[in-house]
């Protein structure tokens, strides 16, 4: 019969991507990879959480303490995914980033701003000026981890993790990467929320991984599920 | 893949509010930039290209007259006027609709309505109109856009990443025609920012040239219509085939030492569109006129090998136009393939960058066919993208 001839291919696993590592800040928790690995219950103030986050992973990076909110925000979400699961066998060029928010860089847009709206004390400063774009937090990210492949900062109100899966899911089938970091990074005075994912394709080397996350299926209705779970 | 094409497009900036009138300018040779002496946009004089306030006023509200009569034409701002003017006329002169839900909206912008931090605007705007959204939001209800836009703010590559993100999902099927606007205004935010970089010439600027000594500021906005389905009027003749970007990964102010990342995405591009390098007729260059980043462009030119291929940089005659520059150049790129001319690069005298690049010196007429447009920017982004006779 036609079902007992069913050759093996059709069983092979379905090609595309999967979110290989993930992690989600906001409300003075962190968690990665599903595992809360930070709880504060006394409400912190950004810069407090953000630093505290920073030395309880004993990250050493002296820049860090340079940023601004988004790109501190950013940077962070982006060590604990990286933590989890390399990215080193990949060439730069390969590597893509893609970030969203709400805000752009409003925060900092706002600082730039105190220094000069008095025309008695005019004092512009290039090091907070250079941060009043979005995507210094991608320039971050790269200059971090050599990430020079595709990179783009998209702006929506809320979350939209059709509009990132599409995004992304583009740079895939035109081979654009072959490994993407994406996420939202959104940070207005002490209110944050960031995501970042790692997403591979299916069958890249799982071996990198220190812990025993299952990877999933890179769509969607993931992304909103690790943007909304708690 | 589908092929997309250029079916129309505007430029808003010192020229006009046309691209017909920035073209007659570059015919003639005009040069857009001029010393403005305002305190509100900034304390002392500054060079700068701007957009005529006036006819800008009165243009937007003839639109209200016939679009949207009983709203009055001050609660739009200064940018919102730019986009809704520029999408207008596109959109007057062609067959694609924005309440299909086939026709995306994409809109670039650096800073958007920054001006609506400053003082004077406090009690008129609200604070909601300062996040990119809500701007997008305006422009999409304006003209009753079926789908939500999708808005980048990618600094100064943010032009090009908008006309590559509607390509792609053209290419893919994922929308038929798609409608790409990218537009920032002059404020004293971004003057006193660069200011402070010591980054503006205290003359027009000199993009490549030995001479140069930084960027001027412009304003403006660009759009596109792009469709994969061609139309009939002639317009359809030139297409988007490449495109990609890159990050230097190495300064956040400060472009790649070697500039192997943008020579990156330029042969990203170039390959996508099947042009090989003895093939392309020409560059439309970033050229901020800043010392770092011409002699950066030289080096990427040369290490994809086209050193041979005439080169020029709008900015020596409308000034960098941040969000918008890139829709805004290229526009002005297309154009020049459509008319097969390939214009001087304003304020290039002798040569001031360490490659030996083709800098366009006097306005050549003969045949052009393909055109690599690039952009770099802060964060140590870069974009290309390649334009194309069909």
């Amino acid at each position: 019969m036609a079902d007992a001839m069913q050759p093996s291919y059709t069983r092979k696993i379905k090609m595309g991507q999967i979110i290989t590592s993930y992690s989600h800040l906001h409300d003075n928790k962190v968690i990665v990879n599903g595992r809360i690995i930070f709880y504060q219950e006394n409400i912190l103030k950004f810069a407090d959480f953000v630093k505290t986050v920073f030395k309880q992973e004993q990250f050493i990076y002296p820049r860090f303490y340079k940023m601004d909110a988004i790109s501190k925000l950013g940077f962070l979400a982006t060590e604990l995914v990286l933590k989890e699961k390399t990215i080193e066998g990949y060439l730069p060029e390969a590597m893509g980033i893609v970030l969203s928010n709400s805000s752009a860089s409003l925060d900092t847009d706002i600082a730039h701003n105190e220094t000069i709206k008095d025309r008695s004390s005019y004092f512009p400063s290039p090091s907070v000026f250079v941060y009043t774009l979005p995507n210094i937090a991608i320039g971050e990210v790269c200059i971090k981890n050599k990430i020079k492949g595709e990179n783009a900062f998209l702006i929506s109100e809320a979350f939209d993790g059709k509009l990132l899966f599409d995004y992304v899911n583009e740079l895939f089938k035109s081979k654009r990467v072959e490994a993407c970091l994406c996420g939202w990074v959104e940070v207005m005075a002490n209110n944050c929320n960031a995501m970042v994912a790692l997403v591979e394709n299916t069958g890249a080397a799982l071996d990198g991984r220190s812990s025993g996350f299952e990877p999933m299926l890179f769509n969607e209705e993931n992304l909103n599920l690790i943007m909304t779970r708690n | 893949m589908k092929p997309v094409y250029i079916l129309n497009d505007n430029i808003i900036n010192a020229f006009g509010f046309t691209t017909a009138e920035t073209i007659l300018a570059l015919d003639k040779g005009s040069i857009g930039i001029s010393t403005v002496n305002d305190p509100v946009l900034y304390p002392q004089p500054v060079q700068l290209s701007l957009v005529d306030t006036e006819r800008l006023n009165r243009k937007f509200s003839e639109i209200l007259e016939i679009h949207q009569k009983n709203t009055p034409a001050d609660s739009f701002t200064r940018l919102e006027k730019f986009f809704i003017v520029s999408l207008y006329d596109v959109l007057k002169n062609s067959s694609v609709d924005p309440e299909n839900p086939r026709t995306l909206l994409v809109i670039s912008t650096t800073k958007g309505n920054i001006d609506l931090l400053e003082n004077r605007f406090r009690t008129v705007f609200s604070h909601k109109r300062l996040y990119l959204w809500e701007l997008g939001r305006i422009v999409r209800k304006f003209f009753g856009f079926a789908n939500a836009p999708i808005i980048i703010s990618n600094a100064c590559i943010s032009g090009v990443v908008a006309v590559m993100t509607a390509t792609r999902f053209l290419q893919s099927g994922a929308y038929d025609h798609a409608v790409v606007t990218g537009g920032d205004i002059a404020s004293e935010f971004v003057i006193s920012g660069f200011q402070s970089f010591q980054a503006i010439s205290p003359n027009p600027c000199k993009p490549f040239d030995l001479n140069r000594t930084g960027l001027s500021l412009g304003e403006g906005c660009g759009t596109m219509v792009l469709s994969t389905i061609p139309t009939v009027t002639g317009w359809n003749s030139i297409r988007v085939a490449g495109a990609a970007t890159s990050n230097d990964a190495n300064h956040i102010s400060g472009p790649s030492r070697t500039g192997a990342e943008l020579s990156g995405a330029m042969n990203q591009a170039m390959s996508q569109a099947g042009v090989a390098r003895e093939e392309l007729s020409y560059i439309s260059a970033h050229g901020t006129a800043t010392p770092f980043n011409d002699e950066m462009e030289s080096k990427a030119i040369e290490l994809s090998g086209l050193l041979h291929v005439p080169v020029n940089s709008f900015k020596g005659y409308w000034g960098h136009t941040l969000g918008a520059a890139g829709l805004i150049e290229s526009v002005a790129a297309v154009a020049s393939i459509r008319n097969n001319v390939l214009y001087r690069s304003a304020g290039f005298e002798s040569p001031g960058v360490p490659a030996a690049i083709n800098v366009i010196s006097s306005n050549q007429y003969s045949e052009v066919n393909s055109c690599l447009k690039t952009a770099s920017g802060f964060g140590g982004c870069n974009a290309a993208i390649l334009y194309q006779k069909d």
